[in-house]
């Protein structure tokens, strides 16, 4: 068992079952980061108790930072012995006769993410990281008493240049799932007379889900 | 029809190779795409050149033997032909044409445009067969009753030829189309299910010893496969590797 986990189809089920994974992940982010624009008390509520659940922190998180860093580092590791299985070039290539550009580029769209992930855990993460686990502060209290998620929000998209980025960022995300949703079924082994019904879901998703977020980020820009 | 060609010429395995520029004239377009491969030989042959080495033996796209990599596709822009049934009436008077081998490591080039496809034969013989005692009291295929759906689905597998395509289409030089095919057309049959754990670990490691690339599902091999082999037979052919991995 162990030898076959090396091979090509076991790491393409690892990428696609990290993927999976990572899309459920965005689901659920979607949905509370959604709450803040109807109701800053539920977002408030919402993120103190993802922020300090033992659960969610110790074993969700964990988890799903080792997800992330799987996803990317397997991506590129595959990237790379897919390049050198084709040292010589040909002078002429037309992957647009053939496939999606979202199919071929999925290291670009992916490596995108990264960045926007960097920046993205920056503003938001190591923050609240910092106040919680480094200063030990739990109470998730600004100085005036109040739940301090919500401003934290704001706050950060005042500036057009964040706006842009994330709206940017979200962009790509979008593209990285219109191939990369679907594409983990076939992974898998999943491909019958409900994969047409299945990639319509998953375009779906993959365009609802990161417009949604480009929603929020406008609209706390625009008020 | 003028053309211009850009071939890929390389005198050798060794030798590094480059594009040369051919001009051709009065090519008639109902000339097969090897047709006007020959009348530019003999354009070569006559001025004492060295004429263009390709791959080709049936000339129907049933042997798999052609392949050529036409304006960055494997054999050309027509879908569900090999380059010996494209015609050069699918171009344009005045076109530049640019004709190079297969590419991947796993598909060394000999000379030209004739590439060394024996990985496939290597990844057959690890496991694309079934195993049948000769010893008189062998049992008539027909005698064990295969339904109508999996024989079918059987037999769209079994059609590949073999020649590459998949792999010269894929961004990664992936094979999996070729060998997805390969362990679906016996993984089908009650014949192949005996050694079917065995067939497909056994051939899916020949194809990563062979240095092929890994598959991401772009889909381009089903796109630009003359027979038309489905990616299905990837979905299978993960299933049958996953199965067969809890089992060993």
């Amino acid at each position: 068992m162990s030898g076959t986990l090396k091979s090509s189809i076991a790491k393409k089920v690892a990428m696609a079952l990290s993927g999976l994974f990572l899309v459920i992940f965005l689901a659920q982010h979607f949905f509370i980061n959604f709450t803040s624009v109807f109701s800053a008390d539920t977002f408030n509520e919402l993120s103190h108790f993802m922020g300090t659940n033992p659960v969610v922190q110790y074993v969700a998180q964990p988890i799903l930072i080792f997800g992330v860093l799987f996803h990317f580092i397997m991506g590129f590791v595959l990237e790379i012995q897919n390049r050198n299985a084709r040292k010589i070039a040909y002078a002429k290539y037309n992957g647009g006769a053939n496939s999606t550009w979202m199919s071929r580029n999925m290291i670009y769209s992916g490596g995108f993410i990264l960045i926007f992930l960097v920046i993205h855990f920056i503003d938001f993460w190591v923050p609240e990281i910092s106040i919680k686990f480094i200063e030990g502060d739990m109470s998730g209290l600004d100085a005036a008493g109040n739940y301090r998620y919500y401003d934290h929000v704001v706050h950060a998209f005042e500036p057009l240049w964040r706006t842009a980025l994330y709206v940017v960022g979200f962009v790509f995300l979008a593209l990285h799932l219109l191939h990369g949703f679907q594409s983990s079924f076939q992974s898998v082994g999943f491909n019958n007379k409900y994969s047409k019904a299945l990639k319509g879901f998953t375009t779906a998703y993959a365009i609802i889900i990161p417009l949604g977020f480009i929603f929020i980020a406008l609209y706390h820009h625009l008020n | 029809m003028n053309l211009t060609l850009k071939i890929w010429r390389q005198s050798d395995a060794d030798k590094k190779g480059k594009i040369v520029d051919y001009k051709i004239n009065d090519v008639s377009p109902d000339m097969s795409f090897l047709d006007m491969l020959d009348m530019l030989n003999e354009q070569l042959n006559n001025k004492g050149e060295e004429p263009v080495a390709f791959d080709h033996d049936c000339r129907e796209g049933i042997c798999g033997s052609c392949s050529l990599q036409i304006n960055g596709e494997p054999h050309g822009p027509d879908r569900l032909i090999t380059t010996c049934q494209l015609h050069m009436r699918t171009f344009k008077d005045g076109d530049t044409i640019f004709i190079e081998p297969f590419r991947a490591n796993a598909f060394p080039v000999i000379k030209d445009l004739v590439v060394d496809r024996s990985s496939f034969d290597r990844i057959q013989h690890a496991g694309g067969f079934i195993s049948v005692n000769t010893s008189g009291n062998t049992i008539d295929a027909n005698a064990i009753p295969v339904n109508k759906h999996d024989a079918d689905t059987a037999f769209d597998a079994a059609t590949c030829i073999g020649c590459g395509a998949c792999v010269a289409a894929c961004k990664n030089a992936s094979a999996m189309l070729f060998v997805s095919a390969k362990v679906s057309q016996f993984a089908l049959l009650p014949q192949g299910r005996v050694e079917a754990t065995d067939r497909v670990m056994n051939m899916v490691r020949q194809m990563d010893e062979e240095g092929f690339g890994n598959c991401t599902n772009t889909g381009a091999c089903e796109i630009e496969c003359p027979k038309g082999i489905s990616l299905e037979n990837i979905a299978r052919m993960n299933r049958e590797y996953l199965s067969a991995s809890m089992k060993g």
